[in-house]
């Protein structure tokens, strides 16, 4: 390719990042074999390079020995490249001519060996001195910011990021899609809320309101996203309603209809209290829902099941809202960013058959507890068993599907938490004595220890030990007619077996069950428990992977409403941030064609998933469109001739980097 | 390379010799090929082990590198415990590197290599699975309708090395027992321990283990309880006089292998099922022998 | 009335105890107990124990090698394996019980019981004829177990020899028991890891 312009004139900048590289690799001898690399005419060694001493000092090499290329061996380069570019520019090189080598996760933390770790870090220097003297200058292209954003997933986090979002950014709408027919999430289902006790409805409904009104929020309940494309700054996102056989802007949620429909009784599992109570084909989840709005299951309806029905349903309608003809619709629209949260799903219990769930009567879930104890439940906020009286005693037992190799190994963090608001509210609906069985009782945070010392001196009896399992095997009178818990009371040192009448499972937070298709539709990453990655569990905890999207609440993992909340502010404002910049830089790592070696073959044409090649008919050679080139290096990959190359990653690049290593 | 290559272990030549009968005569009823492992050894049992690791594996081992230098046929194993001996000893062989690499170099020595290529398989999943409820069935001439019996599994075929399908929630004796015509039970202590070696060393905790067994299953109402293993048969079958004198309450069950079940069913003679080595037979309800 | 002190004084445990079960096939796992007792709660006879297992794996985690060589646990334990498969953390509980007791076979921590005795007694047996004899094992288990046991095993061992599943005459042995001892022997004896770095002394501090 064409050749450097000047002769190399190189710095190398070893980073002892404290003892975290200096501990392993020996850097003065690192320093010295980089010096005498070709080209190299400066190197030296920094305590902190990304530090404000560390940065003035590669400026002031640059002038001192008219470098005109740099290296600087430290962390990885998704941590600090983007610093140390600005910082080579700022020098007056252009930013491309800069390459970082990561010696730090990539050598001193996973390297024990001390020799062998240095000798790592200096062939990963060598290649990176070969391939810098290749690099090319290049320029950041910047495109402009749609500032419009898309929500997905309406629970506590998606509404309260939509509303600052909505707050702040005028004249741009926020789109939030919900594939429930409500928003609200699992928030909605909760009578009260730890440690405050305070009334989950009267926090949550006010919110969802205001989600309904907002003048800058689109909202698009019972609707999935069906395909995401483009970057940051710039996506085209379809979105699918699915048919709610209503007509949203003509029904005013009269509920007439319900009322009206050829079912007299409601015998239709109601998914939004978890199949405890029934609904009719026609009906609302709950009676808050937002928005208040009718839909009609299709797999319930006489008439859209079997085709036909007296549809009395459409004769009560005084607004004709009902549209039993309704198509799924798909709408396509551009945003510039994207804040992820699809929350969390509750650990199926039926995976512990030791505990009976599904088996055995009057056991049931936390979450299935929350509904009963809302007053909109299906038994009006006082828990009873399954023969109508009220319970005398409840075992909650922890750690269901948590913290255990079985199953999910992680903590899933709030349900020590809420095991103690059910047991709290559990007694004072019903009277009744309630055992806690936990391995660790986790109560950090502000006024959770205190929470948790209040519900002691209520009275609650606590045991530490996880519960082996729950028999109705019983061995005494007591024990007739009763659940049996048995597990090892370890503070008591004696194996116990208490008779309880209601069981609750206090399962865990995992991962939506569509956490990978989401993941590979938004290119995001997932860790190894299945949630969603952000990009630095400390420094970026709601940016990922891909520019632009962030992620909020419990699907980045098991948190509670604080915290989810904080995240959802935050993710708002990591959006507002690229939105009021107004424009993103894009890299130019994008495509070339060499037109003398291309043989206008196409292959590359068929492999592009973003469309961005095209063919010159008269030229017979194709050409890109750089706009549309992701960079992703497939075409230079396929090209049988070697006449595409991806720029910053040209083949003698790669080829120098990898002589480099070897 | 049909039929299989039977390990029977030392009970079913003794105690558990009702269970060898039946088990002969239902795989032979079905067509199904039994073939004794050569002067096979004792698996190891739980004693071995508690002696010494590495005596334990080889033990079980050379069993399996028989049969792997015959056909290499899947082993059934009937005996639960031997059952357990030899998918624990594979298993480790698997496992530990160390340990593989010093019994197979004492089996070499013996001309026994070792690969680990044969299957250890329990009687019961062979039948369900290998043969299937629909041949099972079809080879039913006598329903054992109203016949109520408590499916008893034990540890060994369930744990850690799951012989019938999972642990927590076997149903495979309930499958059979269908098969057959007959009520299974709800049985919760399905799967626990009945005491095992312990009858013998311990018997005060021995017993007591036996005693909720067989409580749980009078109070199910049952008219017998079926078994996979002939400890858990011995235990449960003889000591009940004992507990019933001990506990002043009435325990005394027919305790029947799952084979003489499936014998019964198959309308197969009394005796080529053991069934008159049983201290204590069920009354057959009196529909039997009309065909459903 | 006696009063017991039951201090712990670093120097009477064993630091390397924990490492020596660790290392044996089945022991690997036995950092990472949480001390939750879901292996004492299924275990059907930990009730009878003096310790109970989720106390024996604490133990051996701290280094308390004589408490846990000496107790009877590990010959209750009946190695029906619920607590290997119910324990959440993945410890092969029923394997660490039987290192256990290998080590204490070795060290002779036990013979106050009549389970390891009767353990012994097996695997002689098999050694010699390859193969068990049911009815001549009873005999050694009621030997030593006293006389009581033995006459209350009478009447069931009357019972099955009339059926033809017990009998005096008869014992169960392969055609070739040496060839079992071959490869038997052909093994160094393992019963377990060499002997503590630093033997524990039960009297210091006292
Ligand atoms: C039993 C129980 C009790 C609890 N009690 C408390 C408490 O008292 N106090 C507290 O602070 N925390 C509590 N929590 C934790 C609390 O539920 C969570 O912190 C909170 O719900 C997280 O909010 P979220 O918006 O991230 O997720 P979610 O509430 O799960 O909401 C996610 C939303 O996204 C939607 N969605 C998912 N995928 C998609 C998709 N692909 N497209 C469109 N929409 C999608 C879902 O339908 C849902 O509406 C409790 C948890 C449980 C299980
Ligand atoms: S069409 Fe019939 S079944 Fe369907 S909602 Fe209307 S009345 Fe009910
Ligand atoms: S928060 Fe508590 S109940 Fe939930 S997994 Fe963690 S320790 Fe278990
Ligand atoms: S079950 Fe496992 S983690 Fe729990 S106490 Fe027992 S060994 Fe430890
Ligand atoms: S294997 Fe032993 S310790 Fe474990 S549950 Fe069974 S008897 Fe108890």
């Amino acid at each position: 390719m064409n050749p450097p312009a000047e002769a190399p004139r190189i710095g190398v900048f070893v980073c002892d990042c404290g003892f975290n590289i200096l501990g392993v690799v020996d850097v003065p001898a690192v320093v010295k074999f980089a010096a005498a690399l070709p080209g190299v005419v400066h190197a030296e060694e920094y305590k902190y390079m990304c530090s404000d001493p560390g940065q003035d000092l590669i400026k002031k090499a640059v002038q001192e020995h008219g470098l005109n290329r740099v290296v600087v061996a430290s962390c990885s380069p998704t941590l600090h490249e983007r610093t140390f570019r600005r910082v080579v520019s700022e020098a007056g090189i252009n930013p491309f001519l800069f390459n970082m080598v990561n010696i730090r996760e990539g050598v001193s933390w996973v390297t024990e060996d001390k020799v062998q770790a240095t000798e790592k870090a200096e062939s990963l220097i060598d290649a990176g001195v070969r391939r810098v003297t290749l690099q090319e200058p290049l320029e950041a292209r910047s495109e402009p910011v749609n500032p419009n954003v898309l929500v997905i997933g309406g629970g506590i986090a998606g509404m309260h990021a939509s509303l600052s979002l909505a707050n702040a950014n005028r004249g741009a709408k926020v789109h939030l899609v919900e594939r429930q027919p409500s928003i609200g999430g699992n928030m909605a289902r909760f009578d009260k809320t730890f440690p405050t006790l305070d009334c989950a409805s009267c926090i949550l409904t006010p919110k969802m309101t205001e989600v309904k009104i907002h003048p800058n929020i689109r909202l698009h309940s019972y609707s999935e996203v069906v395909s995401v494309d483009g970057y940051v700054g710039n996506f085209d996102v379809t979105i699918e309603h699915k048919p709610r056989y209503i007509n949203e802007d003509l029904c005013i949620g009269c509920l007439k209809c319900i009322e009206a429909c050829v079912f007299k009784d409601a015998r239709f599992p109601n998914e939004f209290d978890l199949g405890l109570a029934k609904r009719k084909p026609i009906y609302i989840p709950f009676p808050q829902a937002v928005p208040t709005k009718v839909l009609i299951d299709p797999h319930d309806c006489l008439y859209l099941r079997l085709g036909t029905c007296k549809k009395t349903c459409i004769d009560a309608c005084e607004k004709d809202a009902i549209d039993l003809e309704q198509k799924p619709d798909r709408v396509s629209l551009k945003v510039g960013t994207i804040v992820v949260a699809t929350g969390f799903k509750p650990f199926d219990a039926r995976r512990k058959p030791q505990y009976g769930y599904g088996v055995l009567p009057n056991v049931y879930t936390a979450l299935e507890m929350e509904r009963f104890l809302s007053p909109t439940g299906p038994t009006e906020g006082v828990p009873l068993l399954q023969d109508g009286r009220k319970p005398e005693t409840v075992g909650i037992i922890h750690c269901v599907g948590s913290r255990d190799k079985n199953t999910n190994e992680y903590c899933s963090k709030v349900c020590c938490m809420y095991s103690l608001k059910l047991a709290h509210l559990i007694k004072e609906r019903t009277g009744a004595e309630v055992y806690n069985f936990y391995i660790d009782m986790r109560t950090p945070g502000k006024g959770y220890e205190e929470f948790y010392e209040r519900l002691l001196s209520e009275g609650l009896k606590v045991i530490r030990g996880r519960v082996a399992e729950v028999t109705k095997a019983a061995l005494t009178r007591a024990e007739k007619d009763h659940l049996i818990i048995r597990a090892e009371d370890t503070l008591a040192g004696f194996v116990r077996r208490i008779p309880v009448d209601m069981v609750v499972l206090a399962v865990g937070l995992e991962p939506q069950s569509d956490t990978q298709e989401l993941r590979r539709m938004l290119n995001l990453s997932c860790g190894h428990e299945g949630f969603l990655q952000e990009l630095h569990p400390k420094l970026a905890p709601v940016s990922t992977a891909t520019d632009g999207i962030f992620i909020a609440g419990a699907c980045q993992g098991p948190k509670d409403i604080p915290e989810t909340v904080a995240q959802a502010g935050a993710a708002a404002s990591e959006a507002l941030s690229l939105i009021h910049r107004g424009v993103v830089e894009i890299q130019p790592y994008t495509a070339v064609v060499n037109e003398e070696l291309c043989s206008g073959c196409k292959v590359c044409i068929g492999m592009c998933p973003y469309d961005a090649i095209g063919y010159d008919e008269e030229k017979r050679v194709v050409h890109v469109t750089e706009v549309k080139c992701k960079g992703c290096g497939v075409c230079a990959a396929a090209c049988p001739t070697g006449a595409m190359d991806q720029q910053h990653f040209r083949k003698e690049l790669v080829m120098a980097e990898i002589a480099g290593v070897i | 390379m049909t039929g299989y290559l039977y390990y029977p272990g030392c009970s079913l030549k003794g105690s558990g010799a009702p269970y060898e009968k039946s088990l002969l005569a239902v795989f032979s009823a079905l067509g199904q090929e039994l073939k004794e492992i050569p002067d096979w050894n004792c698996c190891g049992a739980t004693a071995y082990l508690s002696v010494d690791q590495d005596m334990a594996v080889a033990m079980a081992a050379r069993n399996l590198a028989i049969a792997e230098k015959l056909d290499g046929q899947d082993v059934v194993a009937p005996c639960s415990g031997c059952y357990l001996s030899l998918a624990k000893a594979k298993a480790t062989l698997a496992e530990y590197p160390d340990v593989r690499a010093r019994v197979t170099a004492a089996l070499g020595k013996a001309s026994l290599p070792y690969e680990g290529r044969v299957a250890v398989r329990h009687p019961l999943e062979v039948l369900l699975t290998d043969v299937g409820p629909e041949v099972l069935k079809k080879r039913v001439t006598r329903p054992l309708k109203n016949l109520r019996v408590a499916p008893y599994y034990g540890c060994a075929i369930l744990r850690p090395y799951p012989g019938v399908p999972s642990p927590q929630a076997p149903h495979s004796l309930e499958d059979l027992c269908r098969v057959v015509g007959a009520t299974p039970v709800d049985y919760p202590n399905k799967a626990r321990c009945c005491g095992g070696m312990l009858t013998a060393g311990v018997q005060s905790v021995g017993l007591r283990l036996v005693e909720i067994l067989l409580c749980e299953a009078k109070a199910a109402d049952v008219d017998a309880v079926v078994t996979t293993c002939p400890l858990c048969q011995y235990n449960l079958e003889v000591y009940q006089e004992r507990i019933c004198k001990a506990k002043g309450k009435d325990v005394r069950l027919p305790i029947l292998y799952f084979t003489q079940l499936l014998g019964m069913a198959f309308g197969l003679d009394d005796h080529a099922l053991g069934m008159d080595q049983l201290l204590r037979v069920p009354l057959v309800a009196p529909c039997a022998g009309v065909k459903a | 009335m006696q009063v017991v002190r039951t201090v712990k004084y670093e120097e009477e445990l064993d630091a390397g105890f924990t490492n020596q079960v660790a290392s044996e096939p089945g022991g690997d796992a036995i950092w990472n107990c949480l001390q939750c007792g879901t292996c004492s709660a299924i275990c059907p006879v930990s009730i009878y124990m003096d310790k109970t297992p989720r106390r024996i794996i604490g133990l051996i985690r701290g280094g308390f090698r004589d408490e846990v060589l000496g107790s009877l646990s590990i010959w209750i334990c009946t190695s029906c394996y619920a607590c290997t498969v119910e324990c959440p953390q993945q410890i092969r509980i029923t394997d660490i019980m039987y290192i256990a007791k290998r080590m204490a076979m070795k060290e002779s921590q036990y013979q106050r019981f009549v389970v390891p005795a009767v353990e012994e007694a097996f695997v002689k047996m098999v050694r010699k004829n390859g193969r068990l004899t049911e009815s001549r094992m009873g005999i050694k288990v009621v030997r030593k177990s006293g006389l009581r046991s033995g006459v209350a095993m009478f009447p069931i061992a009357w019972r099955l020899m009339r059926k033809h599943r017990m009998s005096l005459l008869h014992v169960e042995r392969m055609q070739d028991p040496a060839s079992l001892r071959a490869v038997l022997d052909a093994l160094e004896p393992r019963h377990a890891p060499t002997a503590p770095a630093a033997a524990p002394s039960r009297a210091a501090g006292a």
